[in-house]
């Protein structure tokens, strides 16, 4: 059961031509630099840049491509993310050049936009006269037909743990792009600081460039901004259904994943490119993960029986079965052994004892019952698995176990931070301070003791006052709150007897029936209401009094087809499963849902954001 | 019109030149002009004279005086000159004033007598006085040229970008040259002089004599030369009363004059048009004018007053006390039309209209006249060209009104050469007005171009009349009215005695939300002024935070610049800011500016984080932030120390932070960590392998599975580790060695805090189901069927669930029940089932 759409389903607009802008952008840059060259491509521009542009695209633009400092070239262009990181490295080379004697023009291209830091840098090593800078406003890359990513892990880390706001202006200049291409958003919904600074930000944009589009017809009627530290819980929960479980697994790098010889059964690794035109994952990249082989199954015997078909065919029809069908089935087919290689792999590693235990106490995490079982579980896995490949998994539980509690008990929390220490290693001290500050991993106490003032103070005083009480509050001790607005929102369904993941009633199928994402309920709901109307102590409670926003123009320009079309924007990245989440919501309302995030995560790469590690 | 052409006085056979009245002025002069230093700018520019420029006395009454006026005489500014004696005077492109000092410094003033700035011509000039000066225009702007009292020059092509150079020595020069100019060619200045019979062409290499062709001999002496407007033509003017006129490259002689007046002329300019083939020079003496050219005969004018040439683009201006007039070759559309006895077309044409207007039918012999010919269109253009180089308006309007009368009788004449006629000429008679005293002839007009007028009205503070003209020729507001009201903004933040607010106010509405207005640039003018107050509240009306910020941070007001680049919400600006105030206050003020803004401070901890680690800490401190500076060194324990002494070493001042952070847990961690990194050296030292930077548990791990068990012990004791924790340390480590024997010496050490599952499990991990069963008979009960099942013991796990009449259990066993062995189980089970259910 893939999620066929239901008839009247808008339909998506066109993200290629996104593709196309930054390839051209890329090559007149690139022209602007004319002869032979070398060029130095930052690692993690690699992927996005492969998405666009063929290798082979570069190479007919006279370049030679590599990536070790050995270049040939009396022309040497960068292309980097702007970090200082990349700046002292720039800067070295050219200073080694210098002092060789090697006179060189060098060209820098920051993508997707320069800072001034960067600039500084250069200058503080004494080379900004001798490189040029550009920049290649490259910051959205369409991975999927439905899906747009920013391709910036870092924004995460860079906004939510270190308070730096660079990125924010970088992703209004994404939205005010999509404004420019696709018509202005007639209904904008928003929560969490980093949205409503991104969107203001963004109006502002548009303001300074009015007119452009003012008269055209919007294509997307809805837009939802979210800030990821609105919910967290969702994020750090294993995945189950199969594109977030193969991303749990093998990492989904850019749309990409690399299969190992486990998955291929040949002896070499393979690269498979994962999105809507893969027919077999297309029907099983939504599916929970316990429906998957079935269906695999069930698809290799149709498979079958194709094939079978040639068996009777008289001279002609086989010749029209070769050409024309044949392809596709063969296409299939490898497809199809792919994708029941990994699921073999993945069974392999998530099927044992450990796997179920590990859901179980998720589970009762997130329900909130037997919080000691889960705890003494938590506490049984530092002891056991001490070896440093596994500080992530546990870390992440740690946190689960923080949110959903609203921090740990002092006596859990010394403990746990001890055994973890002892596991790990010393430096995850810092790992455990990075928490706190993001308000992942805390400590139960002082902030108890604030709420019963705040809920005195905030009896004294206006609504609006106190939501900015409740916001000077929460920044001292961010609580979750999560135990009440799960029950507000009602995020764990009832069960009553048995819930069957084959047809899903609600989004919570996507964690095995045990809860409803966070951020896809709080997004349906607004939807519902086409505000934050009766949502108040939701709000509250997210500690977003000041930061969720409705915004809606009341022209009527709006097509009836393109107000069901909804762009969610996740600043701080996304996972699988909410896409799944709300791609069933989409299906059960009629809804279209286009993702825009600043990465995909992870529950993984959440933890590796946080964690100090050597170096 | 008889008397049409009684001023048109003819020179040689085809050529006439006529002089008009521009105005008669208006300046109430007390001075001859000769007593004065005299300066015009071209192009209808304004007069600049200084009066008692030579006395040398300190008393105030004889002290020089400048004045400013407009071509019409209008007093524009006036002021008593403090500053060291002039030399001389010029206007730039830019209509401003160029006063050359003796000392080589040049003071530059505005139209209004405003001081502007000034700058020095070298110490070379400096040194040896300055001798004589002049100020040329080229391409590039407005130029100074020098001779100094040690007959050397120096000059500078362009005051704005200004770049001195000195010109070569002439060899044998021991006095000043009698005459000398500077000519442009190729776009590079040259200087010429004489010096007796010779002349010199210095350039910036070398000095060349050259000599003219076709001179004729006797010379002794060069009195006086001329360079034509645009550079092309030279005059030479011998003390033999010989004018030689040639090109500027003095390859060619273009025509030569005797005029037999030895004493040397006042002044020589050329008057030509361009486009036209005549050349004549007009040489001025004290009371007589005269105008040369290639004819045998010159026109002669008499002089009454003592007058003053000013080299047009196409003429020359003559102004004295009481008159300003233009002189200027009769331009061909004029002659055609207004010659006597002229049959053009153009003469036709307006002689019809006039009989028309008299009701004669003698306008449509005229016209037919003209159409037999088929010369209508021609007769058109003709009146139309004509008109824009009339000076009187009602000439203006006869022949406009001819034109429009022929066109009536053609069919597609195209309107637009006509309308722009009309609006040019109307916007000529208004600049050209007395009040306003721009007298621009239709060809420098041209030339000159109207945003080029504008910004000439605009630096008169001639605003309305601006504007006017903006809105009459319909010019896109971000070029014309925007542009203009722009400039009075930043005039009117000048005047002083009007208060900021109402300034601010009166500005804000006029120009409210007027596209292409820039508030930034009014403010920086009004700060410019030493307005600071009214530059803020200017800055308040600027939308556009990005052009607030760097005049905030120009008047010091940075951290209100700060303030409004956070509110940008741009970064890069933040950090502008920030980079300022680093240098701007010392380092104390600085962090406590950024600890007041949690914005900027991230910005800049994060900088600091990669470039400036010191900075970072210093950061730290200011704030008393004992546990990032506890983290910032811990760090430091593993990123920059390399010795293990220097690690221990940061570690300790870690945990110093944190105990005055009060975290004490940190602090006890951080120093669990020094005495572990002193133990693992020994351990390095004593047992070799690599124990550095390993964890407690992998420490201990790596411990026992060097067989160092006592030692491991030991570890675990100091650092209190759990039970627990070591027995599935330890369980883990033997069975990766599969070291039973000694896995089960441990095992009957004394209970198994963690129970004997894990034993069973990681056996069968380790394939040993036979070490595996010797722990499942030890698995408490609520695990026995768990451990059973794991060892594949399904008969004695059902036994056992049955025992328990657990339902969950009885499941679990049921659902390891494979085929046809298990048969018996199964059924056993389903009984027991059935039997617990019936009770």
């Amino acid at each position: 059961m893939a999620f066929p759409h239901r008839p009247d389903a808008p339909e998506l607009p066109d993200f290629s031509m996104l593709k196309r802008l930054a390839r051209d952008q890329l090559i007149y840059l690139l022209e602007q630099l004319p002869g032979k060259k070398d060029l130095f491509i930052e690692a993690d521009l690699m992927s996005p840049l492969d998405r666009i542009a063929n290798v082979s695209i570069l190479k007919v633009r006279s370049l030679s491509l590599r990536s070790c400092p050995s270049f040939l070239f009396e022309q040497l262009c960068f292309l980097v993310r702007p970090r200082i990181k990349n700046m002292r490295y720039i800067a070295s080379l050219v200073n080694a050049d210098k002092v060789a004697g090697r006179t060189r023009k060098y060209k820098v291209i920051f993508s997707p936009q320069k800072f001034y830091a960067c600039e500084m840098v250069l200058e503080e090593e004494g080379i900004y006269g001798d490189v040029s800078c550009d920049e290649w406003a490259f910051s959205l890359l369409p991975l999927d037909v439905d899906l747009l990513s920013m391709e910036l892990p870092e924004f995460f880390r860079d906004y939510f743990l270190e308070g730096d706001q660079r990125w924010i202006n970088t992703v209004a200049q994404a939205l005010h792009l999509l404004s420019t291409l696709y018509g202005p958003f007639p209904n904008c919904y928003g929560i969490g600081r980093c949205a409503k600074m991104a969107y203001e930000l963004w109006r502002k944009l548009e303001e300074e460039e009015d007119g452009e589009t003012k008269g055209r017809r919007p294509e997307i009627g809805h837009i939802f901004l979210l800030d990821r530290d609105v919910d967290f819980v969702t994020a750090l929960c294993s995945q189950v259904v199969y594109e977030g479980l193969v991303d749990d697994t093998f990492r989904i790098k850019c749309g990409s994943v690399d299969f190992g010889p486990e998955v291929t059964s040949s002896d070499k690794s393979l690269k498979v490119l994962l999105n809507a035109e893969d027919k077999v994952f297309h029907e099983i990249r939504n599916e929970h993960f316990s429906n998957v082989f079935g269906f695999l199954s069930q698809k290799a015997r149709n498979l079958q029986a194709q094939y079978d078909r040639r068996r009777g065919m008289d001279i002609k029809q086989m010749k029209n079965f070769v050409s024309q069908e044949l392809k596709g089935l063969k296409q299939e087919h490898r497809l199809l052994s792919l994708h029941i290689g990994a699921c073999e792999s993945i069974m392999k590693k998530k099927t044992k004892q450990d796997f179920q235990e590990l859901i179980k106490t998720e589970h009762a995490l997130l329900e909130g019952f037997s919080i000691r079982e889960s705890t003494s579980y938590i506490e049984e896995h530092i002891d056991r698995f001490g070896s440093p490949r596994f500080f992530l998994p546990v870390l992440r539980l740690l946190c689960l176990l923080s949110i959903t509690e609203n921090g740990l008990i002092p006596k859990d929390y010394r403990s746990l931070k001890t055994q973890y220490l002892q596991s790990y290693g010393p430096e995850h001290l810092l790992t455990f301070s990075n928490l706190r500050r993001a308000g992942l991993l805390t400590e139960q106490g002082p902030g108890d003791t604030l709420t019963a003032v705040e809920s005195k103070v905030s009896k004294l005083v206006t609504d609006k006052a106190a939501g900015k009480i409740t916001d000077a509050f929460s920044s001292l001790a961010k609580r979750s709150n999560f135990r009440a607005i799960s029950k507000k929102l009602n995020l764990i369904p009832r069960v009553d007897g048995e819930y069957d993941l084959k047809v899903p009633r609600d989004m919570a199928y996507v964690f095995s029936g045990a809860y409803v994402p966070l951020s896809c309920r709080i997004i349906e709901q607004v939807l519902e209401r086409r505000s934050w109307q009766g949502l108040d102590e939701v709000v509250r409670l997210l500690n977003c009094g000041d930061f969720a926003f409705t915004d809606m123009t009341k022209e009527d320009k709006a097509s009836s087809e393109s107000l069901r079309l909804i762009l969610v924007v996740f600043l701080g990245g996304c996972t699988f499963s909410e896409i799944s989440a709300l791609r069933f919501l989409g299906r059960e309302k009629g809804y279209r849902f286009i993702f825009l995030t600043t990465a995909v995560t992870n529950s993984a790469r959440l933890m590796e954001a946080m964690s100090e590690v050597k170096a | 019109m008889d008397c049409y052409t009684a001023n048109w006085n003819p020179l040689g056979d085809s050529a006439f030149y006529r002089k008009y009245e521009l105005y008669s002025m208006d300046w109430d002069l007390k001075e001859e002009l000769r007593d004065c230093l005299v300066a015009a700018a071209p192009y209808g520019g304004p007069v600049a004279l200084l009066r008692n420029p030579w006395r040398k006395e300190k008393a105030a009454s004889v002290r020089p005086v400048l004045d400013i006026y407009s071509a019409s005489g209008m007093p524009l500014a006036s002021l008593l000159w403090k500053s060291g004696p002039v030399v001389s005077l010029g206007w730039s492109a830019e209509e401003e004033l160029l006063c050359v000092q003796e000392d080589g410094a040049v003071l530059v003033y505005g139209l209004h007598g405003d001081f502007r700035r000034h700058f020095s011509m070298g110490n070379e000039v400096l040194q040896n006085r300055v001798l004589d000066a002049r100020i040329f225009h080229t391409e590039f702007g407005s130029g100074v040229a020098i001779l100094t009292g040690a007959h050397r020059f120096t000059l500078s092509a362009n005051v704005g970008d200004l770049k001195l150079r000195r010109m070569p020595e002439v060899p044998g020069l021991q006095s000043a040259p009698s005459c000398w100019t500077v000519l442009c060619q190729d776009r590079v200045a040259h200087i010429l002089l004489a010096v007796g019979p010779d002349l010199y062409l210095l350039d910036h290499a070398a000095c060349s004599a050259v000599t003219p062709p076709g001179l004729a001999p006797g010379v002794s002496s060069f009195l006086q030369m001329a360079v034509s407007f645009t550079y092309r033509h030279l005059a030479l003017f011998t003390d033999t009363g010989y004018i030689w006129m040639g090109t500027a490259s003095l390859k060619e002689k273009l025509c030569e004059f005797n005029c037999n007046i030895r004493a040397a002329p006042k002044q020589m300019v050329w008057c030509s048009r361009p486009r036209s083939k005549e050349r004549a020079v007009v040489v001025a003496w004290e009371r007589r004018l005269m105008v040369v050219g290639d004819a045998p005969e010159s026109i002669q004018f008499v002089l009454d007053e003592d007058s003053y040439l000013v080299p047009e683009l196409d003429g020359v201006r003559i102004f004295s006390r009481s008159t300003h007039e233009f002189l200027h070759e009769v331009p061909a559309a004029s002659e055609e039309i207004f010659k006597i006895a002229s049959m053009a077309p153009g003469a036709l044409l307006l002689e019809a209209q006039k009989e028309y207007e008299k009701e004669s039918q003698k306008a449509d012999e005229y016209l037919r006249e003209i159409q037999e010919l088929g010369q209508l269109t021609q007769a058109v253009q003709q009146c139309i060209e004509a008109a824009g180089h009339e000076h009187q308006p009602d000439m203006q309007k006869s022949l406009l009104r001819a034109a429009s009368f022929g066109k009536c009788f053609l069919d597609r004449f195209p309107p637009d050469s006509f309308v722009r006629m009309c609006q040019d000429l109307r916007v000529l008679n208004a600049v050209r007005d007395y009040h306003i005293g721009i007298p621009l002839t239709y060809s420098q007009y041209k030339q000159l171009t109207i945003q080029v007028l504008l910004d000439r009205l605009v630096l008169r503070r001639l605003y309305p009349l601006a504007i006017q003209i903006c809105e009459y020729l319909r010019l896109p507001e971000v070029q014309g009215v925007s542009r203009i009201l722009a400039h009075w903004a930043c005039y009117k933040v000048q005047q002083k005695d009007v208060s900021d607010e109402d300034v601010a106010r009166a500005i804000n509405q006029k120009l409210g939300d007027t596209p292409g207005v820039s508030y930034s640039d009014i403010a920086a003018r009004a700060y410019g002024c030493g307005r600071t107050e009214l530059a803020i509240k200017l800055l308040e009306y600027e939308p556009r935070s990005g052009e607030q910020v760097p005049l905030l941070l120009k008047m010091k007001r940075s951290k209100l610049a700060l303030s409004k680049a956070i509110e940008s919400g741009d970064t890069d600006l933040v950090f502008t800011v920030l980079l300022h105030l680093k240098n701007e206050l010392n380092r104390g003020d600085f962090f406590m500016t950024l600890r007041n803004q949690p914005m900027a401070l991230s910005l800049y901890r994060q900088f600091c984080k990669h470039q400036e680690l010191e900075t970072l800490k210093d950061l730290y401190n200011q704030d008393d932030n004992h546990q990032e500076l506890g983290s910032f060194h811990i760090r430091a324990s593993y990123a920059a120390e390399e010795r293990i002494e220097g690690r221990v070493a940061a570690l300790q001042t870690a945990a110093d932070a944190f105990y005055k952070a009060k975290n004490e847990f940190a602090a006890k961690a951080t120093e669990d960590q020094m005495r572990l990194l002193r133990l693992q050296r020994r351990l390095e030292d004593e047992l070799g392998g690599q124990f550095l930077d390993l964890s407690l548990h992998d420490t201990v791990t790596t411990l026992i599975l060097g067989g160092h068990n006592k030692r491991a012990e030991q570890l675990a004791r100091d650092f209190r580790i759990p039970d627990k924790r070591l027995w599935w340390l330890k369980l883990t480590a033997l069975a990766d060695l599969e070291d039973w024997e000694e896995l089960e010496k441990f095992s009957k050490s004394k209970k198994s805090p963690i129970g004997y599952l894990p034993f069973v499990e990681i056996c069968i991990k380790q394939h040993n189901k036979y070490e595996a069963k010797k722990y499942a008979s030890r698995v408490g009960p609520e695990q026995k069927v768990k451990a059973l099942l794991l060892v594949g013991d399904v008969a004695q796990a059902a036994d056992v669930a049955i025992e328990h009449r657990n339902e969950a259990e009885l499941s679990l066993v049921l659902s390891h029940c494979t085929g046809a062995t298990d048969g018996a189980t199964a059924d056993k089970i389903q009984r027991a089932r059935a039997q617990a259910q019936k009770k």
